[in-house]
């Protein structure tokens, strides 16, 4: 099972799981719908459309409405970590989730008596409470930008808005963060980070950049990190090495992106109709849509 | 055309530092929309507080408190009873506090224009002034920022800081202050 959790900006909204569908624009949950806006939407959205597409069961999602009073997150804590081994998920990606400690250490908990640990993606505000917990190292993927990693790479800092030394970054600066922040044992053994440049790293080494095509108004588009994480689930669960999935994913996003032809104005939406386009050309021209035993990297 | 700035800091001038040897305490609420709403009041009155990242023992996710001079405690206090925002814990300050982000960073993309501050982006449409775009963060009132906030001219919407709860939301309305000096 591919699980996905996280919370969409509808203070109505209860505990919501299930599998998810998606079609035109929407996605689907239950009695449920959702517009592919960004944030967790937009992560569950391009992971259902690269399950889809690789033709891997559907996602299922663990959902519920916060506006960051945090309620939703709670309520999504405490499901996961109540019924995380009935599940028994292969590959988790936790999302847009408000930062606490004590609900985080639950799952955690949870997470670490489970039989069989399954692969373990962290981004946005669970990746901030993950850092910050001491526990970076138990998860096996985040996929920061640099900001982000410039907090991962500061030990006292337990929010980004804390951090500092990333604005007049260089890219060389880039690497340094990365080495810092794993020997600090505050990243898991894989790394994405998304900018300008994307690293791919693996023990704190980076092994592969994707620079190319560089579509500069993606980084004012909010959601396209979320693309990047969505995909990079799918892609782990579906078979793929995780430095491959990242490699592809960061390679798909890009395409993706150039094929929306973006402004500085467009929003998410726009790329995600673009990421089948993207996926199915790379990985007929790259990949030769090769899939490996994901038990292999599960257990190294 | 990529540009660079240090902007004021996060406070007024008079709040900037305290100088060495003052006596400093922290207001402590249980959410970080209770600390800015505690922060408008206590500023509106004058008084000279500033917003910090709390002490390691007091942190448990997503955090701020409000720094004050020890001095006017019982003042502070008293106004606070008044509005009904009575803090959870009234501290000296004893620990090392985190300071909040005080650069911005900003970036013209031609009829847009992109200001980033700690981990959030905003975007606007200069010939319109209108928000086009918010990124980054990770705390779940982002995308809520983003869906209330999208689409609305800058100087007519609420401020992130009237709508959202969280750091994320406090480091957008640093870039969305940024911005209006920018089209003033």
């Amino acid at each position: 099972m591919l699980l996905l959790a996280g919370t969409i900006p509808d203070p109505g909204l209860p505990l919501t799981y299930g599998r998810v569908r998606i079609k035109d624009d929407r996605l689907f949950i239950g009695e449920r719908s959702f517009y592919l806006h960004r944030g967790t939407p937009s992560m569950i959205g391009t992971a259902t459309t690269v399950c889809q597409i690789i033709g891997t069961e559907e996602p299922y999602c663990v959902i519920a409405g916060d506006i960051g009073k945090g309620d939703g997150s709670k309520l999504v804590y405490n499901y996961l970590a109540e019924n995380i081994h009935t599940l028994k998920p292969t590959v988790c990606s936790f999302h847009y989730i408000m930062p606490d400690l004590m609900l985080h250490h639950k799952l955690f908990c949870a997470l670490k008596n489970i039989e069989a640990k399954p692969f373990l993606v962290a981004d946005a505000g669970y990746m901030y409470i993950a850092k910050m917990s001491g526990n970076a190292d138990f998860y096996d993927l985040f996929t920061p930008d640099i900001g982000e990693l410039a907090f991962l790479a500061d030990e006292n800092s337990p929010h980004p808005f804390y951090t500092r030394g990333f604005i007049f970054h260089r890219p060389d600066e880039v690497e340094d963060f990365i080495i810092r922040a794993y020997k600090t044992k505050n990243t898991p053994r894989f790394l994405l980070v998304k900018g300008f440049i994307d690293f791919i790293c693996e023990n704190g080494r980076v092994l592969k950049k994707v620079a190319e095509p560089n579509i500069e108004a993606l980084e004012c588009i909010g959601g396209t990190g979320d693309t990047i994480t969505g995909m990079v689930a799918a892609l782990i669960y579906a078979g793929y090495q995780p430095l491959d999935a990242c490699h592809i994913s960061a390679m798909v996003n890009r395409i993706a992106g150039s094929l929306a032809n973006p402004t500085p104005a467009t929003q998410v939406m726009e790329i995600i109709r673009h990421i089948s386009e993207a996926l199915k050309t790379l990985r007929k021209e790259h990949f030769n849509g090769r899939q490996e035993n994901t038990k292999t990297h599960r257990d190294g | 055309m990529k540009g660079e700035m240090k902007i004021r800091r996060l406070f007024s001038k008079g709040s900037e530092k305290y100088k060495e040897g003052d006596f400093r305490g922290l207001l402590v609420y249980p959410s970080t929309s209770d600390v800015i709403l505690a922060e408008k009041i206590l500023k509106g009155e004058g008084y000279k507080v500033r917003v910090v990242g709390p002490p390691p023992h007091l942190r448990t996710g997503c955090d701020l408190v409000i720094e004050f001079p020890l001095i006017e405690q019982l003042g502070i206090e008293r106004i606070l009873k008044e509005k009904g925002r009575i803090p959870l814990k009234v501290i000296p300050i004893s620990d090392e506090i985190l300071e909040p982000i005080d650069l911005c960073q900003k970036k013209d993309f031609g009829d847009y224009l992109m200001i980033r501050a700690a981990n959030m982006k905003l975007v606007i449409d200069k010939r319109t002034e209108q928000i086009v775009n918010i990124s980054g963060g990770g705390c779940p009132d982002v995308p809520y920022l983003a869906e209330m906030l999208i689409g609305r001219n800058l100087k007519e919407t609420p401020s992130p800081k009237d709508l959202g709860h969280t750091i994320c939301a406090y480091a957008l309305h640093i870039a969305y202050e940024e911005m209006l000096k920018e089209v003033d």
